[in-house]
């Protein structure tokens, strides 16, 4: 068997919801229901064999070549098997995934990872704002799992995130964990200001220190040993996280503004 | 069946099902890992007066436990869950919360899930923080030394509880010696503890008592003193007699930890003053679980080198 593969064939100026095409919706389909079924772009209803050619029979295991950053919605709803997008992807990569695996070689846009419940996904590369932020109308972003991204996000990273593991080896933007409910987001780069603006609780992991507004408060080197075990939890992850084996830290606790039970750990 | 002059008694022990869980205390040094660890199993020899009945099982290098500092592993059973959750989060709350360095974390994964430190959360007043990795939520509860760490939950199983033997002597330096050997070659074994003071009980009782306030008393039959007067179970040479008494995680677990006992005891032999070894029952109907001496004496699988 080999992987079910769509190579993206046209130049769309519209974006395209990819959701049906996952692999618990496609699974025991033949090619000839998958091209049948419909993909909505804007106003119009395309076939996906007007988007894609298709190849392949191995619904659990769903490649998607040429990619661009018009295919909004991959691995929505995602419960099980694996995504692999070479190629940018566009907005709401994962939305609502609740289990399985994507691997994204390219970038990424918005809203990727929103609603993720579990599973991992993988960013080779760099993503737009509101990573495993809610959406607007939603009151939680992120609900478990784990983002890994090799590149930089962009603003508000786990926006209102309640549950989970985001790791951002670059840098991330401004609003970094904005109102964050709960959680772990780490950054091996810089953070832009207002990292923490309001949240209520959860843990930043920073390897420098950043610009803090002043309803954060520095709480003291310490050592912490939960650290070693959240770091021994990381072995074996496809991530730089994975090397980190210090439980040295500098903590700021806040956003005291609200409730003031996060933290911002910076590692010495 | 006699072994190096010791007459092995064709009587067997009886046992009873127990529940039974495990917990890996850690700390900064193994020295505090064991005052926590002390502290957590002392007073637990018996479920009659201390309603569990607790042990260390071994020691654990930082490579073996999840914080990768080093600790011990404890071994706790109870005759019940509803005794054995209560204790549990009692002894934590009072030994392994005040210890300086200590943290708690679940030492079997499956089973039914109770609370190891769930409720020691609320010691935190708010300033508690949950994290949750590889499918686990530990506590990190602020204290004055800094931060106590503890897994919510640990696992609960079926186990046995009452495995024994009774060394006879021609004197009590000898009894001791030959229960000495025996808990060390024991105390090498996993899932299995020796809950008495440094493994070896004196006292050892029978069911009743002329006193209609006590349910067990004094086992005379086994009293060297009292050879005279009571319908005794001593031949002329013994002069002492001491009990081993092992709670194990399995059946299997307690038979070798009693093979490995009673070789460690024998070994010493006759010529050490070592003159029998028996064991304790009720007759048969009480315990769910029956170590018949020969048979495990003779099964040579039961052999530490396997454990």
């Amino acid at each position: 068997m080999s992987a079910l593969t769509f190579t993206l064939k046209i130049e769309s100026r519209q974006r395209i919801d990819c959701s049906p095409l996952t692999p618990d919706n496609l699974v025991e389909k033949s090619i000839a229901d998958i091209a049948a079924l419909t993909l909505y772009s804007g106003n119009q209803k395309l076939r996906v064999d007007a988007v894609f050619t298709i190849s392949g029979d191995d619904a659990s295991n769903i490649v998607i070549n040429n990619s661009s950053a018009k295919l909004d919605y991959i691995g929505r709803d995602l419960k099980t098997g694996r995504i692999t997008v070479h190629g940018d992807a566009g907005s709401y990569l994962g939305f609502s995934m609740r289990k399985g695996n994507i691997v994204v070689h390219g970038n990424v846009d918005a809203f990727a990872a929103s609603g993720l419940s579990s599973g991992l996904i993988h960013i080779h590369g760099n993503v737009g704002d509101f990573l495993g932020a809610a959406i607007p109308g939603d009151r939680k972003g992120m609900k478990g799992g784990m983002v890994i991204v090799t590149g930089n996000a962009g603003d508000r990273v786990g926006d209102q995130m309640r549950r989970g593991v985001i790791f951002i080896e670059g840098n991330a933007g401004s609003y970094c964990a904005s109102r964050m409910l709960a959680g772990t987001i780490g950054v091996l780069g810089s953070v832009a200001e207002y990292v923490g603006y309001g949240m209520r609780r959860g843990t930043i992991l920073l390897t420098k220190t950043p610009v803090l507004h002043s309803t954060l408060q520095d709480c003291g080197s310490h050592t912490l040993p939960f650290l070693s075990l959240m770091f021994k939890s990381f072995n074996g992850l496809p991530t730089q996280f994975a090397k980190l084996n210090t439980s040295r830290v500098q903590r700021y606790a806040g956003d005291i503004a609200n409730d003031g039970k996060g933290e911002i750990l910076v590692l010495k | 069946m006699i072994i190096n002059g010791v007459t092995i008694d064709d009587t067997f022990a009886e046992a009873f099902g127990m529940r039974g869980t495990r917990i890996i205390i850690t700390a900064q040094n193994l020295k505090w890992a064991y005052h926590a660890a002390n502290a957590m199993t002392g007073f637990a020899t018996s479920v009659i007066g201390c309603g569990v009945e607790a042990g260390i099982e071994r020691e654990l290098t930082a490579e073996e436990t999840p914080d990768a500092r080093p600790g011990v592993s404890i071994l706790m059973f109870a005759m019940g869950s509803a005794v054995l959750i209560k204790q549990l989060e009692t002894r934590m709350g009072q030994c392994i919360l005040t210890c300086p360095t200590a943290a708690a974390f679940a030492g079997i994964d499956g089973g039914d899930r109770i609370n190891l430190g769930k409720n020691l959360r609320f010691f935190g007043d708010g300033f508690q923080i949950s994290k949750q990795f590889g499918g686990k939520r530990y506590w990190r509860v602020p204290v004055m030394d800094g931060e106590f760490i503890t897994e919510e939950k640990t696992g609960m199983v079926r186990a046995v509880g009452g495995g024994n033997f009774l060394v006879l002597a021609e004197s009590q330096p000898q009894a001791l010696a030959a229960c000495e050997a025996a808990i060390e070659a024991m105390k090498k074994l996993p899932n299995v503890i020796m809950p008495f003071p440094g493994g070896i009980v004196r006292s050892g009782s029978k069911v009743g008592s002329k006193y209609k306030a006590l349910f067990a008393s004094t086992n005379d039959a086994f009293c060297p003193t009292l050879k005279g007067i009571t319908n005794t179970e001593l031949s002329p040479e013994i002069e002492s007699v001491m009990e081993i008494v092992i709670d194990g995680l399995t059946d299997v677990d307690i038979r070798k930890a009693m093979h490995v006992g009673i070789a460690a005891a024998c070994a010493l032999g006759a010529a050490n003053g070592i003159k029998r070894i028996s064991a304790g029952n009720y007759g048969g109907k009480l315990g769910q679980f029956h170590f018949p001496l020969h048979e495990i004496m003779a099964d040579t699988s039961l052999n530490g080198a396997s454990a």
